[in-house]
Parts: structure tokens; C-alpha cells; sequence
């Protein structure tokens, strides 16, 4: 199998470079090259856009243990189907992936199965129960990139403050899950708000998130260690971010799809496609999102792909777990909402906040297409109109809100080192 | 009608005149004119049969309760339930246990002004205004002017 | 208009009009209990499944009795009878009563959504018995006819609603059912306990009943919880009752005519004196024997629309 592909005549948008030009991009033997390999493959990409593949830092693979769920396999195959080259895996796994290990488990599975390349997460803390801090730096020898708690979140901010003073010692950013628990509740289910109110749901407010990211803001100012804030719902979140990166401050955020495509009242059905964490909110919420991604405070964008089995999410909402699926629909969403509809940014910018600024970041060699590289290659038509069919989804999960919207833009082809992982039929 | 009542029930004692909604309810009123000049006197009401229907779930969806408006106690009265229309019998049926959830009346008589045939239970008027054959499929209407606007009449469409 | 719903789930979701068809149905039906045979036989050979997954012993009672007023047959399901105990999924329990042919299924549950969630999935009829903080309708529909009844009306009455709203389903029932028919809803309670979000469709919100009292027409009182004042919502049943407490003082100062009304069981001496539950202000005995009336035309409008013809 070929591992040398030229790609012809697409408009290259390369942000790590500044590049924005049509042009070919050669790749021999799986990296980069400056020529044509002999016997490459020959790809027409005419009319498309060859950006550096794209990096989903927020997934979960849910193995260990959630394999009814999905497994590494489905996983990167949806991550493939998605226009993802490479992911990034939370370790909110059973059992938590606190370990050198479970870590190695995961490398290793994701060697032999994996068809992107993953990226591993190790705990912050031991069991993620916010107390003892997990063997970072064993983790670190591992392979993994970054720590987080993910699915939960350090309430005490010493055991926080000594988690990021020792991740210097690795130069490992923290990804944190802000939500305070005593102002969220242990109940909370959505956005509290009018909605919550009318439903009889219990919700959670938006300080919750927002007292961690500041809290979060004020120890990475302390430790000068990277705090990466995950999936911002919170208008105030916004805020405080562009305040503390104002004084140089390493803080940054991340947003997902649904946080900017939804709002609180999609809830009021109780269709439990709409039940994640942290939840949707209001309008004047995704405006403020917007605007930080449009100036810059908002760097990242990730999914946060959180599938579960059908069984699970068909049951009354105080019941169903949190979570939808985003790695198959993210790409397309985002050029829907941010390119299209509400025209925040244009698309050299989208590709920058789905390549070189998460592989920046976790100080991953990716994200580029620059010369020597690996040969990740995600080819897109921002222009491509489709309807989202979840029974098509490579995931095990079809928990998504979005069955039956119809969104612009879509990856036609996902190379990984030279290899074509996915295409779509024409 | 009232001309066969009145020489039926002549030495009855308590006479209720129970119209079934919506028509039945003036007819029971002025039946009971009729025998009041006729030296007879009767009480008159109404009885909705609504809650006593055995067609529930075959209609797509419920109309309005109508009001009924007995007095509490039946027994010892004698009840003659009054209709527009008669034909398959269920209505008056439907009458009888609405009717018997009262009390123990001494009799049930029914009193129709139009009977047009069609029977599916064994339930025939005691007293007619008048017999009628209509075509199969064709629907009777009866307007009265406590009820509907324009001529008073029997139609048939 | 014809009634057409095979479900009673929310009054948020109903017309002004199908509130008036209800109030108006349950009105024929208190006169069925008036009666000397007080049943009727509209849903004879029909089967009614009491699922009551959260307890509660009055109004499940009062469902039972208005489904045998319709000749219905009666079966009772508890949590700790069912098999939701041991794990069986929601859907799977109502899926297995659909199989044995119950033709309406009365739901409380602790999970807010959980009847809708029943309604999408079975032919049955679902009635809403209280899910979770959400609604209870028939407590919000008796409520309301109990005032219609006494005070002639609804539109333009003031109606204080006092106590635990923010977790109250009956007090949510009682917003959109007085709100769709032209009443004027006063919010009293302590400001943790009332959200500022009901001013969005009318209500109104004061934390002080003595200032609001006099101008009411109608006090409802709501139950207020042990489990509130452990979660530190309020400091404690001697505060709220001295802040909140209809006491005979304050029933002094009521409206001549006023009503006084609370869904039960009652705290006396919380949310009010024993003298004023008993006094002549009080129709807390009518919302019972009202509630039987609604229930009965509930199940009579909603088991009409449910019943299917045998293919």
C-alpha cells in the first residue's frame, strides 16, 4: 500500500506557514515532501481545499471498558468519516487511564487498530477523584500529551495548583472540564435558566463554569503552566479568558459544535440528544463564543464525541447520560455556522483552529504541511451541501441533535500518512 | 303525540318529560305545553347521554358534555325519554342507563317525533310523530327554532 | 371544539379553550357523584394502570376511585412492587402493560419528562400524576375549577401562590392554567425558593405576603418540604412559618370571601394555622372532592381518544 500520494491543483491553506495559494502537495513515504515521490498515487483535488489533516483534541474513544459504546476502531474510523486525522483521547475510561499501564493499552490498541493516529490523555488525578495526583510523569514517558480530569474536574484548587506546578516539570498542559460542583449541584441537567425552570429540570449556571475558569486563570498565571479551558458554554468564561491572555496570561479555550449551534430551549421536549455537559445555553451565550473566536481569545475548536449506546440515551431524561456525538458531524457544522451562516471568521482561520493551533498546544509534530512532517492531509469542500444521516455515522453512537440538518462543508478525503483512511463516494 | 300521552297518562302522578340532547330538550318543552293545556302536568329535563355511549374511541374525538338536568331521585316517577330522530336505538339505550343512574322509576316510555327504521337493538318508540322511510345513507335533520336558524322542518340530505 | 388528546402531560401545552372543555367536563361529573348510582359505565372493560413509580397514596386513590366511577378496571403498580425496582428500564414497563392491554397508563414519577417520554412510545393514554418539579395537571386543573366554582370566574382574579415554587409541580400546573385564563399570579415565597424566570410569561413576584394579602382573592398554599431546608434553601420551618405562615393574625386581614386553598397533605402551624385550614376561608375538602370530578373527566376525555377499535 502506497504511502506516497501527490495531490493536484487545490487551493493549499497551510496557517502554520501562512500559506494560501493553489498548488500541488507531495507526500513520499508518509511526511511531507518538496517533489513528487515516483509511483505516488495521483490525486485531483481541483476545486478543493488541501488543508494539514485536522486535529480533534477532545474525544472519547471510551476504551478501556465502555467497548458497547464505541471501541478505538469505530472511533477513528468516525474520526476519518469526520476529517480527522488525528484525535486526541480523554481518560475517562473504566478504569480511568491514571496509569503508564492503561496508557500503554491504549497506544498500543490504537497502533494496531486505529485508523487515524491517537493521541493519549493521562488523569490529573488518581480515579480522576480530584485528591492524589496520578503518576504524571510515568504517564508522561507513555506517550501521553496532556492531562486532564475530564468528566470531572479538581474542586480543590490546591491539589490543582500542585497538579499544574508538577506538569511543568513535563511541560504537559492540563485540559480542565470547568464546572464547580457545589454552585452546579450534584442534580444539575441542563442550562439553569427559564427552561430549566419551565421544564422542572434542575440546571446548572453559568458561574459555575465561569469560577473555574477563572480560578483557572489565576493558577496558570502562578505556575506559568498552559491551562487549556474544554469545551466553553459560558459567556463570562469568554471573558475572563480574553482578560488573563490580555496580560500574557497561557490560558486558552476550546468550543464545540453544539455550543454554538444550539440553545437551552432545544430541551424542551425532553429528547435526550440535546442532554450534555456542559449544556447548551442561551443565545446571548453563543454570541459571546462567537466573538471569541472571531478575535482570537477562542483558539481551538474540538468535538468533545461522547457516544453512547442507543439503549442508554432512550430512556427517561433524568436517567440518560450526558453526551452526543460530533466527530463525524463537526467539520461540517462548523463551515455551516462560522463560515457561512454568521460568517465569524474566514477559512484559513477555521483550518488554523482545527490544526496548528491545538498541535501547538499539546507540542504535537502535526497540524502542518510543512516539509518532513507526517503526511496528515484532510482535503475539504467548505461548499458541499449534505444532510446528516445518523444511521450512516461509522460510530457506534447515534446520539446527535443534528439528524436531518442540512450544512455546507464537508472533508471529501482523509489522508494519514499518506494513506487515503476515508473518502466519500461520489 | 301529546293528544296519546295525555290520554295514556291521564292518572299517572309524576310525570318527567326527559329530552335527550340537543333536540330532544325543547321538544321535552314543549311536549309538556301541550299536555299542560291538555290539563296534565309533567316536569321536564334533560338527560345527556354522553357518559353512557358504547361507541367511545369511534369517533376521533369528544364532543362537549351536554348537561343533564333530572331531579336526584327518580323512583316513582314515570320518565318519558323524547328524541328528534330515532333509528338504530342506541341513543334511546344509552338513555335508559343514564336514566336508571337516578333512581327506580315506575315506567320508561319513549316519545320520537321522526322514526326513520333501522334498528340494530330491540328498542322501539312507545309514541311516534310520524313514521318515515329514508334512503339508506341519507341523513334526517330536524330544525327547531329554540335550536336553528331558519324554517322548522324535517330534512332530509 | 372536540377533544382530541390521547395524553394529559403539561397544561403549558393546552389551549385556554381546552381548559374550559375540561372544567367544564369535570362539571357534569361532580354531578355524577351527586347522583344515586355514582358510576357510569363510559370506560367499562377498559383497563387503568395506576403507575405510581413515586408514592403517594391520595392521589393515586382518587384516580383509582374516578377510573371505577367509569367502570374501568383498576390495577396498581408501586416502585417497590414493580419491577423498576430491580432495574427494568421505564419504557420496558410500560411496553410490558401495553402487551397485557391497558388502555390508559396514570404515571407519577420522580423523573421530570417521564410521561412524555411514555406518551411518544405507547398507544395507551398517558396521564400526568406529577412528574418530578415539572407538572400536575389534574391538581392544577382542580385547583382552578374550585375557584371557578366558588368565585364565579377566573379572569382578573389575583391569586397569591406561596411557598416552594421553584421545585413545585403543582405551583407550575397552577401558573400556566391561572395565566392561559386571564388570572393575575402572584409569586410569594423566600427569593431562593421563587425564580425570577416565571415574570416571563406574567407572574409576578413579592417576597412579602403581608404587604400582598389583602388585595388576593385566592391564597394557595404550597407544601413546604423537610428536604428544602436540609439543602438549605430556607433556615428552617419556624422562619418560613413566621414569614410565610398563614396565620390566623393573617387570615384576619384577608379579603372577605377570599379563598384558601393547598393541594395537601397540610403542615399545620408551617404553612398554616389549623384554624385557618378549618376556617371559613378554607376549601381545602372541595379540591378533593373537585379533584375526583376532574379526574373522572380526564380519564372519560383522554380514554375516549386512547380506545382503539379492535381490528
Amino acid at each position: 500500500m502506497s504511502h506516497s500520494v501527490n495531490i493536484r491543483g487545490g487551493r493549499i491553506v497551510d496557517p502554520s506557514s501562512g500559506r494560501d495559494e493553489t498548488g500541488d502537495v507531495f507526500i513520499a513515504d508518509g511526511k511531507f515532501a518538496a517533489s513528487p515521490a515516483p509511483g505516488a498515487v495521483e490525486i485531483d483535488v481541483r476545486g478543493l481545499v488541501v488543508c494539514p489533516g485536522f486535529i480533534d483534541m477532545h474525544v472519547h474513544l471510551r476504551e478501556p471498558g465502555h467497548g458497547a459504546k464505541e471501541t478505538i476502531e469505530t472511533g477513528t474510523k468516525a474520526a476519518a468519516a469526520g476529517g480527522f486525522t488525528s484525535v486526541v483521547a480523554m481518560p475517562n475510561t473504566n478504569p480511568v487511564a491514571d496509569h503508564p499501564g492503561i496508557i500503554a493499552w491504549m497506544e498500543e490498541r490504537a497502533a494496531q487498530f486505529g485508523a487515524v493516529n491517537v493521541f493519549t490523555t493521562g488523569a490529573i488525578t488518581v480515579g480522576s477523584q480530584g485528591e492524589q495526583l496520578a503518576p504524571i510523569g510515568a504517564m508522561a514517558n507513555a506517550g501521553i500529551v496532556a492531562v486532564t480530569d475530564d468528566g470531572r474536574c479538581v474542586q480543590n484548587h490546591e491539589v490543582m495548583r500542585r497538579a499544574a506546578e508538577y506538569c511543568g516539570l513535563f511541560g504537559l498542559p492540563i485540559l480542565d472540564h470547568c464546572q464547580d460542583a457545589s454552585t452546579a449541584g450534584a442534580e444539575a441537567m441542563m442550562h439553569e435558566g427559564y427552561w430549566s425552570t419551565v421544564l422542572g429540570l434542575p440546571g446548572w449556571p453559568r458561574m459555575a463554569e465561569e469560577i473555574i475558569v477563572a480560578r483557572d486563570a489565576l493558577l496558570s498565571e502562578a505556575t506559568g503552566t498552559a491551562i487549556h479551558c474544554q469545551h466553553l458554554s459560558a459567556a463570562g468564561s469568554v471573558r475572563i479568558l480574553r482578560e488573563a491572555q490580555s496580560r500574557g496570561v497561557r490560558l486558552s479555550g476550546e468550543v464545540c459544535p453544539h455550543h454554538i449551534a444550539l440553545t437551552d430551549e432545544s430541551l424542551a421536549g425532553y429528547d435526550t440528544s440535546f442532554k450534555m455537559n456542559p449544556p447548551l445555553r442561551e443565545q446571548s451565550d453563543i454570541d459571546a463564543l462567537l466573538e471569541g473566536i472571531a478575535d482570537r481569545t477562542i483558539g481551538i475548536l474540538a468535538t468533545d464525541h461522547a457516544p453512547h449506546a442507543v439503549y442508554e440515551k432512550e430512556v427517561e431524561f433524568a436517567a440518560a447520560p450526558f453526551g452526543i456525538v460530533g466527530l463525524e458531524t463537526a467539520v461540517g457544522i462548523f463551515c455551516e455556522i462560522l463560515l457561512h451562516r454568521c460568517r465569524v471568521i474566514d477559512l484559513p482561520r477555521l483550518v488554523a483552529m482545527l490544526t496548528i493551533n491545538p498541535a501547538r498546544l499539546l507540542n504535537l509534530d502535526r497540524g502542518t504541511l510543512a516539509a518532513g512532517a507526517p503526511g496528515d492531509v484532510t482535503i475539504l469542500d467548505p461548499q458541499r451541501e449534505w444532510t446528516v444521516e445518523r444511521e450512516t455515522f461509522a460510530s457506534k453512537g447515534r446520539n446527535t441533535p443534528f439528524h436531518g440538518w442540512k450544512l455546507r462543508g464537508r472533508a471529501v478525503r482523509t489522508i494519514v500518512g499518506g494513506r487515503t483512511a476515508w473518502h466519500l463516494e461520489a | 303525540m301529546a293528544d296519546a300521552l295525555a290520554s295514556d297518562l291521564g292518572g299517572e302522578g309524576q310525570i318527567f318529560l326527559a329530552g335527550i340532547p340537543t333536540r330532544g330538550v325543547p321538544l321535552a318543552r314543549r311536549l309538556k305545553e301541550e299536555l299542560g293545556s291538555r290539563g296534565l302536568a309533567a316536569e321536564c329535563g334533560a338527560v345527556d347521554i354522553a357518559m353512557y355511549r358504547d361507541d367511545l374511541g369511534m369517533r376521533g374525538g369528544v364532543a362537549p358534555l351536554r348537561g343533564t338536568e333530572l331531579p336526584i331521585d327518580l323512583d316513582h316517577w314515570t320518565v318519558v325519554l323524547v328524541d328528534d330522530v330515532q333509528q338504530t336505538g342506541r341513543t334511546a339505550r344509552a338513555a335508559i342507563d343514564a336514566v336508571l343512574g337516578f333512581g327506580r322509576p315506575k315506567r320508561i316510555l319513549f316519545a320520537v317525533l321522526a322514526d326513520r327504521g333501522g334498528r340494530e337493538l330491540p328498542i322501539r318508540p312507545d309514541y311516534t310523530g310520524m313514521e318515515l322511510s329514508v334512503r339508506p345513507g341519507a341523513k334526517l335533520r330536524v330544525r327547531l327554532a329554540e335550536v336553528d336558524d331558519g324554517e322548522e322542518g324535517i330534512f332530509e340530505s | 371544539m372536540i377533544w382530541t388528546r390521547k395524553d394529559l402531560i403539561a397544561l403549558s401545552e393546552l389551549s385556554a379553550e381546552e381548559i374550559v372543555f375540561i372544567l367544564d367536563t369535570a362539571a357534569e361529573f361532580k354531578g355524577v357523584g351527586q347522583r344515586r348510582l355514582k358510576k357510569v359505565p363510559s370506560l367499562r372493560g377498559k383497563t387503568l394502570v395506576n403507575l405510581f413509580v413515586e408514592a403517594s397514596t391520595r392521589t393515586r386513590t382518587s384516580f383509582e376511585l374516578a377510573a371505577v366511577r367509569l367502570s374501568a378496571d383498576v390495577v396498581n403498580i408501586t416502585a417497590t412492587t414493580s419491577s423498576l425496582s430491580k432495574g427494568e428500564s421505564l419504557k420496558d414497563t410500560a411496553k410490558n402493560l401495553e402487551a397485557l392491554a391497558a388502555d390508559l397508563i396514570v404515571l407519577r414519577h420522580s423523573a421530570a419528562g417521564a410521561p412524555q417520554f411514555l406518551a411518544e412510545r405507547l398507544q395507551a393514554g398517558v396521564i400526568n400524576a406529577g412528574d418530578g418539579s415539572h407538572e400536575h395537571p389534574t391538581q392544577g386543573l382542580l385547583d382552578v375549577f374550585t375557584m371557578r366554582e366558588r368565585l364565579g370566574r377566573v379572569e382578573g382574579l389575583k391569586v397569591g401562590i406561596v411557598g416552594d415554587i421553584r421545585f413545585s409541580r403543582v405551583a407550575r400546573s397552577n401558573i400556566w392554567a391561572l395565566t392561559k385564563l386571564g388570572a393575575e399570579v402572584i409569586l410569594i415565597g423566600p427569593p431562593t425558593l421563587v425564580p425570577r424566570e416565571f415574570e416571563r410569561i406574567g407572574a409576578r413576584i413579592c417576597h412579602r405576603l403581608d404587604e400582598v394579602l389583602p388585595e388576593l382573592d385566592v391564597v394557595n398554599l404550597l407544601r413546604i418540604q423537610h428536604e428544602r431546608q436540609k439543602a438549605g434553601y430556607f433556615p428552617g420551618t419556624g422562619e418560613y412559618a413566621s414569614l410565610f405562615g398563614l396565620n390566623a393574625a393573617r387570615a384576619a386581614r384577608l379579603k372577605a370571601g377570599a379563598l384558601v386553598m393547598h393541594p395537601g397533605p397540610i403542615h399545620r402551624g408551617v404553612e398554616l394555622d389549623g384554624s385557618v385550614a378549618d376556617g371559613p376561608h378554607s376549601v381545602i375538602l372541595d379540591q378533593v372532592t373537585n379533584g375526583l370530578a376532574v379526574r373522572m373527566a380526564v380519564l372519560y376525555l383522554c380514554g375516549s381518544v386512547a380506545l382503539k377499535e379492535e381490528a
